[in-house]
């Protein structure tokens, strides 16, 4: 049975152009369907609840061991989200069809949208709330979070940092990711799968093990000892004196080397889907800019890089907010020392060491209204997109 | 170096020379670990370790001894207790969500929508603080236990797996959910038989990206199961990163080896995860 829906005429859904289907015969309510599929939710909810409760609860039913449990996790979950699913069908089509129909969309998205709401959109509220109480949570104090922050040197730093941030890394790792796909789009077909994959390998490291792994080429020992870091080395062997480059602030030096460590990390990342929107470009455009005797720049850059640029557009979105978050690298080498402090890990300073609830909150609400911009730009584009589709 | 390759291209002299250089300046950081994670603490802390890929004095005690006296090994397996189940419980959720989203009709389907998209971008760290309440001993208690990571990374990973779920069953042809419904199909039986084994490139590509996501992730590791038993390995390398003297030697070793298994991930399902980032993932 077909209902009107009275989704707006500019709906870009897939199904808006498919012809009705065949109208079905509407049934009747099923009530028994609908009370055995409401009890069985609520069943398979409440025991997928409780199991996963006794997981945390009592290790100890479970010989304490984490694999028993994480098996045991997977099979629950997995199992109980087929079984939940499989009720709430049931329940949906216990109502008569005119109902159901309208019904299912809801349904299927219910479980998804209550974790988003959960996990996500609850708490940007709480955390907005949060950022106007005091250090506990326990007492409202207006606008006073705010002023300690914004009458704090350090978070006028931390700022400047992310600012720097945002400005170096994106930029820069698009640049390095475009340079990568155009040149092994140069190589022979196994030169650039190679090439490639060694590019890609970082996108796999943890920060923390890049941190770990950019500490060897950072190392730092006295004047006169061998150096140990690669760095260092390569300066004392050139004729210099080797420097402790993270405590280095002038110029923000050190924070310049921790934002190379990311760009090495990302630039894999942007090749890949820089290198195939480059594959996409179609041939003949490239070939009429052959026939009318373009140099092979020329053509790059009026023929290719102009039909690339909505991709580089999306892997520097993609990086500003990677980089608008940046936290373990800076924890985990500097911990904001010698003016290397962010946003992100003044946060967890506030919240965890200093204990200052309230004024973390205020922090993150500053990084919050600093996604903002991000946040349209990416929902207007998203919308021309969907119109174009 | 000129002439042409047998697929008929001009070689390009330039890119057989940077190429090269780029794969030997990216590489070489990893290799550097790599080097020292099998030298002993003094030549480590001694000379550089390009001196000792010609000079031998390799020693695997770095890694015996992060076995031996750390508890590298149970937090590998703490690891994949967290990472595992993590990154299979957002896709169900999520492919029911995208298929609503892409194959049926509905008032509210474009708010909805673009709550997944405006969402992605928001800082999880908003999430800390209430979250810390709402499963820490003033909430539920089951901080410092698997299931608060498997719920926080189901619901921080749910955005971006309907996003690139829907974004891929878009690209499928509509007409075969048609002809499923005039033939009768319910749309469970729909998703089930039909729109969910056709989307598994695009669930690979989303549990590649969830899993390495997971697996080196550090704030919600340390700040919902903590440093204690139940740690994972970034945490216990966070750890380890601020230990000087003894021990020190075992840190490249545990960093490498917390590697090894996103690294295999990585390779295995490197296809899917190129052709799921290209056609959809992130799309903007």
């Amino acid at each position: 049975m077909a209902v009107v829906t009275t989704t707006p005429s500019t709906s870009p859904g897939a199904a808006a152009a498919a012809p009705e289907p065949e109208r079905r015969a509407g049934s009747p309510a099923r009530p028994v369907r609908l009370l055995i599929g409401a009890v069985g939710m609520v069943v398979t909810a409440w025991l997928v609840c409780n199991i996963f409760l006794a997981f945390a609860y009592y290790p100890q039913w479970f010989a304490g061991s984490g694999i028993l449990i994480g098996l045991l996790g997977l099979i629950v979950g997995i199992g109980g989200s087929v079984v939940f699913f499989y009720f709430l069908n049931l329940c949906i089509e216990g109502f008569p069809s005119r109902f159901s129909e309208g019904l299912i969309p809801y349904a299927f998205l219910l479980p998804g949208f209550s974790l988003i709401a959960i996990l996500l959109l609850y708490p940007t509220v709480q955390t907005i709330v949060y950022s106007f109480a005091n250090k506990d949570s326990t007492a409202w104090v207006g606008l006073e979070n705010y002023q300690a922050i914004f009458g704090d040197a350090g978070f006028w730093s931390a700022l400047l940092n992310n600012l720097l941030w945002i400005l170096i890394v994106p930029i820069l790792t698009v640049a390095f990711g475009l340079a990568v796909a155009v040149l092994a789009d140069k190589l022979s077909a196994t030169g650039e799968r190679i090439a490639k994959s060694f590019i890609f390998l970082p996108m796999s490291i943890s920060f923390v093990g890049a941190a770990t792994i950019w500490g060897l080429i950072y190392a730092y020992n006295t004047p006169g000892s061998p150096q140990t870091g690669l760095l260092n080395a390569i300066v004392v062997a050139l004729g210099g004196e080797p420097h402790a480059w993270y405590q280095i602030d002038t110029a923000r030096l050190n924070s310049l080397l921790l934002m190379v460590i990311l760009i090495w990390l990302q630039t894999g990342f942007a090749m890949v889907l820089l290198s195939s929107a480059i594959k996409g470009v179609p041939e003949d455009t490239i070939e009429a800019g052959r026939m009318d005797g373009a140099s092979e720049g020329r053509i790059f850059w009026q023929i290719v890089f102009p039909q690339v640029r909505p991709t580089m557009l999306a892997v520097f979105i993609t990086v500003l907010i990677l980089v608008l978050k940046v936290f373990d690298i800076i924890y985990v080498t500097t911990n904001g020392r010698d003016s290397t402090d962010v946003i992100a890990n003044l946060f967890f300073r506030k919240l965890f060491v200093e204990q200052q609830a309230g004024q973390a909150s205020a922090v993150v609400v500053v990084l919050l209204i600093l996604v903002l911009p991000i946040l349209v730009y990416q929902v207007r584009s998203f919308r021309q997109q969907e119109a174009n589709r | 170096m000129s002439g042409t390759m047998k697929d008929g291209r001009r070689r390009s002299p330039l890119a057989m020379i940077a190429m090269p250089l780029m794969v030997i300046l990216w590489t070489i950081p990893t290799v550097g670990l790599l080097v020292t994670s099998f030298r002993t603490r003094e030549e480590a802390a001694t000379s550089g370790w390009w001196s000792s890929i010609f000079g031998g004095g390799w020693t695997l005690d770095n890694y015996r001894g992060l076995f031996e006296n750390t508890s590298m090994g149970s937090s590998l397996v703490n690891s994949i207790v967290v990472a595992v189940p993590a990154t299979v419980l957002p896709i169900m959720f999520a492919a029911f969500a995208a298929y609503a989203f892409t194959f049926m009709r509905f008032p509210g389907k474009d708010v909805l929508f673009i709550v997944i998209v405006a969402v992605m971008v928001v800082p999880i760290q908003v999430a800390f603080q209430p979250m810390l309440d709402l499963l820490g001993p003033r909430g539920l208690g089951i901080n410092g236990q698997f299931v608060a990571v498997w719920l926080l990374h189901t619901g921080f990973g749910m955005p971006l797996a309907v996003y690139t779920l829907r974004n891929y069953m878009a690209t499928l042809p509509n007409s075969v959910v048609e002809s499923a419904k005039i033939d009768g199909a319910s749309h469970f039986q729909t998703f089930w038989k039909l729109v969910a084994p056709m989307s598994s490139p695009a669930i690979a590509a989303f549990a590649t990206l969830q899993f390495l996501w997971v697996w080196n992730d550090l704030l919600i590791a340390k700040l919902f199961i903590g440093g204690g038993a139940n740690k994972t390995v970034i945490v216990d390398l966070q750890q380890m990163l601020g230990t000087q003297g003894q021990g020190a030697e075992l840190l490249t070793a545990g960093a490498f080896l917390s590697m090894v298994i996103p690294m295999i991930v990585f390779f295995s399902l490197q296809q899917f995860l190129v052709r799921g980032m290209t056609s959809g993932a992130v799309k903007g």
